[in-house]
């Protein structure tokens, strides 16, 4: 904090503007970035915030506008040369190979001439000197996805970056781990490096960042000191409308159960999956049944146990008092199970398919899509538009293909057709993943509508705020394993953070 | 100068079907530059091998002669490729039906009636399914790759008819030649055009690129297989059982293999012979893929490819070329259309000079 260049900015953009078919994902899009400054962009999926991103990162060119970097204008041919300026970048998905070890991984991204000897020496100084705890010598797949971002932060901060990019840091991590990230970033600031901070969580930003630059529909719509403007003012500039909560009131209706779950143990079926270890729980009519947990702690493996794509043991789930856990997705759907797998482009729809014909996935079993081996295509379209009416997707009708829909639009799709089938249980994986807010709320209010209609909801989600907003009760699933039941009065955020990371009792004092 | 491969968000309608006809082209080329290494004059030999041929009437008709069991083999193999079912042994189930449909010939020879073809199309049928009902069951049962095992069984099948051929059906009253007895007339198939040696088989063939159309495009099973192909995970979530998919095309793809070796041997040979195809179980892979597993775009490659055999003997016969040119065609057509076909996922951009290019 001592140079005389503080007062001009290190990064400034003027103008940016990048068109991409059918959208225009950055329109005139100007911001400065001054050194030792942790700046916010904030703005909803769609919003442009990775596309800009990824044009200061010299991933794309931007078609206008220019970019001036520490006072010179530069154009960045590919993220080497944004390396080589000084630009460091930590991507939401990391790209790390599970059978290297940590400073295996590490040397590979850097310059030939970096991944000497003391490479391990130096990743442990530094991951020390900004209190990541990080063993170089431990393989990737043995390390918890907050080890897998610091690998991430650590390889980028070895090329003493002066503007590191962090793109939703926190979605993988657990309030703790995110408190400790925050620690980093603070302190990395102290010493003049300039964090730009992608994110949609208010209270973070709130929290960590001095500016914020609010972008919507790819413009720039405001800035604002987020210490100074409240959470609901910064949602409302960047949704562009208010937002209604949703309608929490429904009933739990009866003391039977729909849903029984009695030690389900699951073997991992690939490499690096988790083995699921004597899962129980049960969900009643009306009720919505939360499992939290982070990313990789099992959901897929009992996502997968629950829908029937992999068989069990038939006691070990109960439905109606019958026993289902050796009947195939087929049989569990008939009965009126339903399904919504956190994968929307590849496994709850097929990308390369139409709206009409991804109706079919799910209700082929119905007998009004199919019948005698032939499919009916007007019965197929007109089911695809009334789901397309019903929950306001954004298509160009029943003949759109599956991927040319956004996210969020297509997560409403595939809600609305599941819905639609009026299912008697509603297992949902992250329905609202990548989903922007207003459709976010759109598809919480369909599920408590549905619990309410008295089906009996299972929601596995990694994000908190969800399964607070909407759960009866709550279970935290941790490599596996899942925690007691809890009722929602009994839970806190840091309660459910400290069972995430592996203390399925919630005690603050034990390890 | 410096080739960039840029990733295409969309690949558009003129790149799914000018990449074959890019493909064809480039075939010509390459060959013509073969034909003027090898000493020939490259236009006449490209003349001799593509125009030739079908410039007379008995030439289009042996055109659909050839084109009849590539299109049938290629609009089963289709189905299954769509899926990710391999069936690379239609040779050896086109062998198997052949043996199964001359098998009833030769048991009712001397005492044919209207139902003796009709008879041999079912034996072949049957004989081809289950010759691919064994990839099925090992792949089903014991995840045994179905390319491995319908490939090598292929050539038991050849040895199988050989044997049959030159032992115990051979022809009694055929000078120890290695071929069975000539097919009674009710167990040959009619021919369509008079003096020619095209046959009722070539109208069978329309009617499997009919039904498969209908099959791909409005069968609860075709869609399966469409979805199977296209999102393996997506057919797990609907609970489509991926082992009947299995069995269903190979099974297809096995009994259409077979018809056409009992078409085979009751039209064009009209005996057993210790070879019945000319590798059409093979080149009928070539046709899949040029006619982009679109049972239209396959009748209209089917055609291509029974092109390149006749042209194969008439330069053989006319300019003494060697009879692998034909192969040669068929393999480089196959190399330039996977080659092309980078151009459906890709955009080729070409920089010029070491500027930065905008």
């Amino acid at each position: 904090m001592n140079n005389q260049a503080m007062d001009a900015p290190r990064l400034k953009l003027t103008g940016i503007t990048k068109q991409f078919p059918g959208t225009r994902a950055n329109d005139a899009v100007s911001l400065s970035l001054m050194p030792g400054e942790i700046h916010a962009l904030l703005g909803e999926n769609g919003a442009g915030k990775s596309t800009l991103v990824k044009i200061v990162y010299g991933l794309l060119a931007a078609d206008e506008g220019t970019i001036e970097w520490e006072g010179d204008t530069v154009a960045f041919d590919g993220p080497a040369a944004a390396r080589a300026a000084g630009i460091g970048m930590v991507f939401q998905h990391f790209s790390l190979f599970e059978t290297l070890t940590v400073s295996e991984n590490i040397a590979l991204a850097l310059p030939p001439d970096q991944g000497g000897k003391d490479l391990p020496a130096r990743i442990s100084e530094v991951a020390a000197r900004y209190g990541l705890a990080l063993d170089p010598h431990r393989p990737v797949h043995a390390l918890s996805t907050g080890e897998r971002q610091r690998v991430e932060i650590v390889r980028c901060l070895l090329q003493e970056p002066r503007l590191l990019i962090m793109d939703e840091p926190t979605s993988v991590l657990t309030p703790q781990e995110a408190n400790t990230l925050f620690e980093t970033l603070r302190k990395l600031a102290s010493e003049g490096c300039t964090i730009l901070y992608i994110s949609h969580k208010l209270d973070e930003i709130r929290a960590l960042c001095e500016r914020a630059t609010i972008l919507r529909g790819g413009k720039v719509v405001g800035t604002a000191n987020p210490g100074e403007v409240s959470a609901k003012q910064l949602a409302e500039l960047m949704i562009g409308g208010l937002l209604t909560p949703p309608d929490r009131r429904h009933q739990i209706s009866g003391k039977d159960v729909r849903l029984k779950i009695e030690h389900l143990m699951l073997p991992a079926d690939q490499p690096f999956g988790v083995d699921l270890v004597g899962i129980d729980f049960a969900v009643r009519p009306g009720e919505i049944f939360g499992i939290a947990g982070l990313a990789g702690s099992g959901q897929g493996e009992l996502l997968a146990a629950l829908g029937g794509e992999r068989l069990v043991p038939n006691h070990t789930i109960r439905f109606d008092g019958q026993f289902v856990g050796d009947l195939g997705v087929a049989a569990r759907r008939e009965l009126g199970l339903a399904f919504v797998p956190e994968e929307r482009l590849g496994r709850s729809a097929v990308p390369d398919m139409s709206l009409a014909d991804n109706m079919l996935l799910s209700g082929w079993q119905d007998g009004k899509l199919v019948q005698g081996g032939m499919i009916k295509p007007a019965e197929a379209f007109d089911a695809a538009a009334a789901v397309i009416k019903a929950f306001r997707v954004a298509a160009t009708g029943p003949m759109a293909l599956a991927r040319r829909l956004s996210g969020g639009n297509l997560q409403k799709f595939i809600m609305g057709r599941e819905i639609g089938r009026a299912p008697k249980v509603l297992i949902c994986a992250n329905p609202t993943w990548g989903v922007d807010a207003g459709a976010a709320t759109q598809i919480h209010q369909a599920l408590l509508d549905l619990a309410r209609k008295g089906t009996a909801l299972v929601v596995i989600s990694t994000d908190l705020d969800e399964l607070f907003a909407l759960s009866d009760r709550m279970a935290v699933l941790y490599h596996g394993h899942l925690s007691a039941a809890l009722p929602l009065a009994e839970l806190t955020v840091e309660k459910v953070g400290l069972m995430m990371g592996g203390n399925l009792a919630g005690e603050p004092h034990a390890a | 100068m410096r080739l960039d491969l840029i990733p295409r968000q969309t690949t558009p309608v003129w790149a799914v079907y000018g990449t074959p006809v890019l493909a064809i082209f480039l075939t010509v080329i390459a060959g013509a530059v073969l034909f003027a290494i090898l000493g020939f004059d490259p236009l006449e030999a490209l003349y001799g091998f593509f125009i030739d041929p079908i410039s007379t009437e008995y030439g289009l008709t042996e055109l659909g002669v050839k084109a009849t069991p590539l299109a049938l083999i290629a609009v089963g193999l289709s189905i299954g490729f769509r899926a990710g079912v391999w069936n690379i042994g239609a040779e050896g189930q086109l062998t198997v039906g052949a043996i199964c449909a001359g098998g009833v010939a030769l048991a009712f020879w001397g005492q044919e009636g209207w139902w003796t073809l009709p008879l041999m199309a079912i034996a072949g049928v049957l004989g081809g399914a289950a010759y691919a009902a064994i990839p099925a069951f090992l792949r089903t049962r014991f995840h045994a790759n179905e390319i491995l095992v319908s490939l090598m069984m292929t050539y038991v099948a050849q040895l199988w008819l050989a044997l049959l051929v030159q032992g115990p059906w051979r022809d009694p009253d055929g000078y120890n030649f290695p071929q069975s007895r000539m097919f009674g007339a009710d167990a040959l198939l009619p021919t369509l055009v008079e003096g020619s040696r095209l046959h009722l088989g070539a109208l069978a063939a329309l009617l499997v690129v009919a039904g498969a159309t209908v099959l791909l495009n409005r069968a609860f099973i075709g869609y399966q297989v469409k979805v199977i192909g296209l999102a393996p995970a997506a057919a797990s979530f609907a609970g489509f059982s991926a082992k009947k998919i299995i069995w269903v095309c190979l099974l297809l793809s096995g009994g259409l293999a077979g018809l056409s070796g009992m078409i085979e041997v009751s039209g064009p040979i009209g005996q057993l012979m210790p070879s019945v195809s000319p590798g059409y179980g093979f080149t009928a892979i070539i046709v899949a893929f040029l006619g982009r597993l679109n049972p239209i775009g396959i009748l209209f490659a089917a055609l291509l490819l029974a092109l390149s055999y006749l042209g194969g003997e008439n330069v053989q016969v006319t300019m003494k070329l060697p009879l692998a040119a034909a192969s040669v065609f068929q393999g480089m057509l196959l190399f330039f259309l996977l080659g092309t076909d980078v151009l459906l996922r890709y955009r080729p951009r070409i920089s010029f000079a070491k500027g930065k290019a905008a």
